[in-house]
């Protein structure tokens, strides 16, 4: 059905005329015997996120826009409004924020290599690192190859830097995967586990470099909105008090960055790159019998996951100010991946509330004494969170592998009508049973679809 | 908006396959189900989708593409010369000799354990001769990678069905169809014209195709979701997709009833005059006999006969390999996405 | 590892600094101290090497059964009666090899018991559906950090601070490292003997049981064809069970040798270096290759110190991990061979 693209009092008026040819559809004989399953609309219980799913793919492309912009903006007040259970106690909500903004990216980055070409990527930190080293070598006082007194500015050396990060990484992703992606998935697990150790023990050990231990301080950071209030900028590190802190700038800086991300990986998913990964994920002998050049575009999965992971970095690096080894430790690589794997592989959207629920469950009981009146320890709380992520991976493997929003990919640029369709059919069969299984919202397509019933 | 002519419609229903009637098999999932509540799609009603699919002529147009059809018939497409394979002490193939012929059905059979499927593979570039030489339109089948061998003009499909079971049935097809494509990153992250004419084609050839085999209907179902006939004929699809010049069926009846297995051959004979070269590698002596035009007889390794289905049938070294052996012993595989590509068929369960 | 505290020193010539010199002073000592390493380096990769035999698995939370059985072994000699102290017990020769063993004995008896409960809680479930290896890895994971987090945080509450925590584990010694005899100008200790003697004989009773008892023939067989094994009336649940027990006792083992070695390891998050390194050797020796984590152990002991001395002591683990790379790139079977199965896709 071809309404999608059209406003809905036309397709209302098209669908009525149409009514009849749909009608006389019906007496085709496409019934085939069902499939083994019961289409999800027919079940009993639909999960909260196909019902989401359903809805929001139903809706049409102005529309989609008109709620995911405003969404977005109030994901984006959302610090400074500082909702009261929301908020965080023991720590700045503004930072938390950023933090998980730059987590989603990274989830983001994780997802197309893990989720989506199903490359198991235990070394992820160290593209982080890479990034954020990058921005710090080039603009710390510290180091030697500092650009930042001689003809970078200031003031805008780290946005300068940001394509420079984007570059190292991907190189250092193309460096690390030629050799290694020809490996089966779990050689390759541990062989990016030991690369993302090098990374870390290189900066570790390259002390004229990197200064070893002891890190790189004074990063360049976007001198943006230098006030009388702000010397530094509304970027600085020392813009910490007040709603409108650091923190707060570097979510919306990650949120713009997010938005690019998510456009990119998601034209990259409906492509035919976003195909192979998925074929490679289901089968890769079969993938490759079946035409995919398998290497090449795992290559590519590695080489952008990176560069992800890199424009991360970045954006830790400009905010901290502050760089050192020992937060690029591998444990790092594995809550990212528990980000990934919480949200649902493949799910570019779901991973994201993965990385918050990694970001912000720790930080929501930092501090906290009591949660609704009932007295709880919430730093102790906050402490095992490594156990809980365990605990959560283990038994979502054995009881939800697909994570808590299981991915549907859309593989096609133009299958939205055919998606339509299906939908349409699929309600219509839960029309015919009982409401429950239906959307709360009532799309254009459905309107057809409830006449044919008639 | 697209046009929706009733009428189109209503011839489309005519075309209704009638080997989709047969669809008795029983739904099969694949090993592993990570058991996702994901939403399913049921039968889309096609021809309002894409209308123009309604018209089987249509179809055809689109399915068999401009492309050298119906050239030099007769000539071979594949040569088998002299190809021994070992493996350690074991010789799978021994010297053996035969050739595709462009236009034609050519059924490869033979007892279990003859090396059919060790010559299939050898054409399709999985393993490298001992010695000998493969010839696929005249160049030799060397150290091409298997994908490049596809885009050369091979496509198969498997013993064990491995379809990617997490996609669509018409993503699954369209995933055949970017063998021909070109697009890469860059033209998917900036949305190129060449990227936007290249999903469109895909499109449009994924529906055909799905049509064409006759599940068109079933184009929004997750492959592991279908019926097994379905997904037998979802391969077909797959690898007639990437548009070759040979088509190589490992065993396309395994597991079918005997309805299924006509409409089956009824498919692959409207395959051949799309103008494709198949080859049917097959136990089914019947399904053999019924639809080829030449038929290759291994046993132990060796070729013991070549000729038509009549010749070889009435051939005394055929009937004694054969011997005591009804049709219908082969025993069909369980179908697997995901299992080994190779291998004996397991000996469990049966048709009949 | 002391690597994460180690403050490192500039050059001033170079970002590296290399010197072969400080490898041919020191060649023979360098061998013997790699070859203790490496003996328990390859304790440790049987484990790996025989569960990705039977199940094509990588058992990424092997790591943490070795750090239990370093607690193991501890609370072992605590219910002995010792306790954390900077000098040494002296107890004579034959006692102290007695306790030893009993210490051993904890050990293997903790990470024997983790690994099968492992099995059986964490991967069984999996198997049973059929699950492919990515969603066993993420599990081997969350796993690893389960265990880890045990030990940090729960385990000093359940004995009252005696056992686990942030910081590492006072040590408690039996043994003084005291020079015995020396080769080729290298100091063989006491410590040094116990180590590579107790490897050998753990080593050879291990290959003796795979090779020629029952249980071992159960194993093979499960490992090259496990269907057939099934139909041959092998229960493949319990040559798995069998497998990881197997596995786990000569982690167990591996802790207790590698406490002598080290006896400030002990602590929560002394397992993971040591187990991508045990991991390291089991693929240069040949993953599923008994004899293969043998050799590949002791090699990656041998040629980690050797990297040592060329490089400076805080290249040590990036040599491992560089030697892990370049063996899976150009000989991912190792260099006995996979006994089954392939590396490449």
């Amino acid at each position: 059905m071809s309404t999608s693209d059209t406003p809905d009092a036309t397709s209302a008026k098209a669908t009525s005329a149409k009514s009849t040819s749909a009608k006389a559809t019906t007496s085709r004989p496409t019934s085939l015997p069902p499939a083994g399953r019961t289409p999800v609309a027919q079940r009993p219980h639909a999960g909260l996120g196909d019902r989401l799913r359903l809805w929001w793919d139903a809706l049409a492309r102005p529309t989609q826009w008109a709620i995911g912009v405003p969404f977005i903006l109030l994901i984006a007040a959302l610090p400074v409004i500082r909702p009261p259970l929301l908020t965080t106690v023991g720590t700045d909500f503004g930072s938390v924020m950023a933090q998980f903004g730059m987590v989603a990216l990274i989830a983001i980055g994780l997802n197309v290599v893990v989720g989506q070409a199903g490359l198991l990527d235990l070394g992820y930190v160290g593209f982080y690192a890479i990034g954020a080293y990058t921005v710090a070598l080039l603009t710390s006082p510290d180091s030697p190859w500092n650009l930042t007194d001689d003809w970078l500015s200031n003031d805008w050396a780290w946005l300068a830097c940001l394509p420079v990060a984007i570059a190292v990484t991907a190189i250092s992703g193309l460096i690390l995967g030629s050799p290694t992606l020809r490996l089966r998935g779990d050689y390759l697990a541990i062989v990016t586990l030991g690369f993302g150790e090098i990374v870390r023990l290189l900066a570790d050990n390259l002390d004229s470099v990197t200064g070893g231990g002891r890190g790189l301080s004074q990063v360049a950071y976007p001198r943006v909105g230098v006030s009388e209030e702000h010397p530094n900028g509304v970027f600085s590190a020392g813009n910490a008090s007040g709603t409108l802190n650091a923190g707060v700038w570097w979510f919306w800086v990650s949120i713009v960055l997010i938005v690019i991300a998510l456009l990119v990986v998601g034209n990259l998913e409906r492509s035919r790159v976003g195909r192979a990964w998925v074929a490679i994920r289901e089968d890769e002998d079969a993938a490759e019998i079946m035409g995919v050049p398998t290497f090449r575009f795992k290559l590519w999965a590695f080489v952008i996951g990176a560069a992800i992971g890199g424009i991360s970095g970045a954006l830790y690096a400009g905010q901290v100010q502050f760089v050192v080894p020992t937060n690029f430790n591998v444990i790092n690589s594995m809550l990212f991946l528990c980000a990934v794997v919480l949200g649902g592989q493949g799910n570019k959207l779901g991973v994201i509330v993965g990385a918050f629920v990694v970001v912000y469950l720790p930080n929501f009981f930092l501090g906290r004494t009591e949660i609704f009146g009932i007295p709880i320890d919430g730093n102790e709380i906050a402490n095992y969170k490594y156990l809980f992520f365990g605990l959560a991976l283990v038994l979502l493997m054995i009881f939800r592998p697909q994570g808590l929003f299981p991915a549907r990919q859309k593989l096609l640029t133009y299958g939205r009508e055919l998606y339509v369709a299906a939908r349409a059919a699929a309600r219509k069969v839960s029309g015919a049973g009982d409401g429950s299984g239906r959307a709360d919202a009532v799309p254009a397509v459905d309107v057809a679809t409830e006449g044919d019933a008639r | 908006m697209r046009a929706n002519d009733p009428e189109d419609v209503v011839a489309g229903s005519a075309h209704e396959d009638a080997h989709l009637a047969a669809d008795t098999a029983t739904p099969e999932t694949l090993p592993y189900d990570p058991g996702g509540d994901v939403e399913e799609a049921v039968a889309v009603d096609v021809a309002e989708v894409r209308p123009e699919l309604a018209d089987p002529t249509t179809v055809d147009a689109i399915v068999a593409p401009s492309r050298d059809v119906h050239v030099a018939e007769g000539e071979p497409l594949l040569s088998m010369r002299d190809v021994t394979m070992q493996f350690g002490g074991l010789t799978a193939l021994d010297h053996v000799t035969f050739d595709i012929r462009r236009g034609e059905i050519l059924g490869l059979i033979g007892p279990n354990g003859a090396g059919k499927t060790t010559a299939f593979n050898a054409m399709t570039g999985v393993y490298r001769p001992t010695s000998g030489t493969v010839l696929f339109d005249g160049e030799v089948i060397g150290k091409a990678a298997r994908n490049e061998i596809t885009r050369r003009g091979i496509a198969r499909t498997f013993q064990n069905i491995r379809l990617f079971g997490e996609m669509t049935a018409l993503e699954n097809v369209v995933v055949g169809t970017d063998a021909r494509h070109r697009t890469s990153v860059p033209g998917a992250v900036f949305r190129t014209r060449r990227h936007r004419a290249e999903e469109r084609d895909a499109i449009d050839r994924g529906m055909a195709l799905l049509e064409f085999v006759g599940i068109g209907a079933r184009a929004t179902e997750r492959a592991r979701n279908l019926p097994y006939g379905d997904q037998r004929r979802l391969e077909i699809a797959r690898a007639l997709a990437t548009e070759p010049k040979l088509l190589c069926l490992d065993e396309p009846a395994a597991g079918f009833n005997p309805a299924e297995k006509e409409s089956l051959m009824g498919l692959i004979r409207h395959i051949r005059d799309d103008g494709y070269t198949v080859l049917l590698i097959e136990h089914d002596m019947r399904l053999v006999r019924g639809v080829t035009d030449r038929i290759v007889v291994l046993e132990f390794g060796r070729k013991i006969a070549d000729g038509t289905p009549e010749e070889v049938t009435s051939d005394p070294a055929v009937v004694a390999a054969y011997l005591g052996v009804p049709d219908d012993a082969a025993v069909p595989d369980l179908p697997e996405i995901g299992g080994p590509t190779t291998g004996a068929a397991p000996t469990t369960g049966g048709t009949r | 590892m002391s690597l994460l505290l180690h403050g490192g020193q500039l050059y001033a010539d170079g970002v590296i600094d290399f010197d072969l010199g400080r490898l041919a002073d020191n060649f023979w000592a360098l061998t013997v101290d790699g070859l203790t390493y490496g003996a328990i380096y390859a304790l440790v990769a049987v484990g790996y090497t025989l569960v990705y035999g039977v199940l094509r698995l990588i058992n990424f939370a092997h790591s943490e059964i070795f750090m239990l059985g370093m607690f193991g072994q501890y609370a072992m000699l605590m219910l002995l009666g010792f306790y954390p102290s900077g000098n040494a017990f002296d107890k004579g020769v034959l006692l102290t090899v007695v306790y030893l063993c009993l210490a051993m004995i904890g050990g293997m008896v903790v990470s024997g018991g983790a690994a099968v409960g492992l099995e059986r809680l964490a991967y069984a479930p999996l198997r049973k559906r059929g699950a492919p290896s990515l969603v066993f890895l993420i599990t081997a994971i969350g796993a690893s950090f389960i265990l880890q987090e045990f030990v940090h945080f729960v385990l000093p509450k359940l004995t009252g601070g005696e056992l686990g925590g942030v910081n590492a584990q006072q040590p408690i010694r039996l043994v003084v490292p005291t020079t015995q005899f020396t080769i080729f100008g290298a100091d063989v200790t006491n410590v040094d003997l116990v180590i590579i003697v107790a490897a050998l004989a753990l080593a050879f009773v291990t290959d003796r049981f795979i090779n020629a008892t029952k249980f071992g023939r159960g194993i093979r067989a499960v490992a090259q064809d496990p269907v057939t094994a099934t139909l041959m009336g092998v229960s493949r649940e319990r040559i798995i069970m069998l497998t990881f027990l197997i596995g786990g006792v000569l982690a167990g083992a591996a802790a207790m040798l590698y406490t002598l070695r080290v006896p400030s390891g002990i602590i929560f998050s002394g397992g993971f270096i040591l187990g991508i390194k045990a991991f390291s050797a089991a693929v240069l020796g040949g993953i599923g290759n008994l004899r293969g984590a043998l050799l590949g152990g002791l090699l990656l002991g041998v040629m980690e110190l050797y990297g040592q001395a060329v490089f400076g002591t805080e290249w040590r683990d990036v040599v491992a991990f560089v030697l892990l790379i370049l063996v899976l790139m150009f000989r991912p079977t190792g260099i006995l061979g996979e006994s089954l199965g392939r590396a490449r896709a």
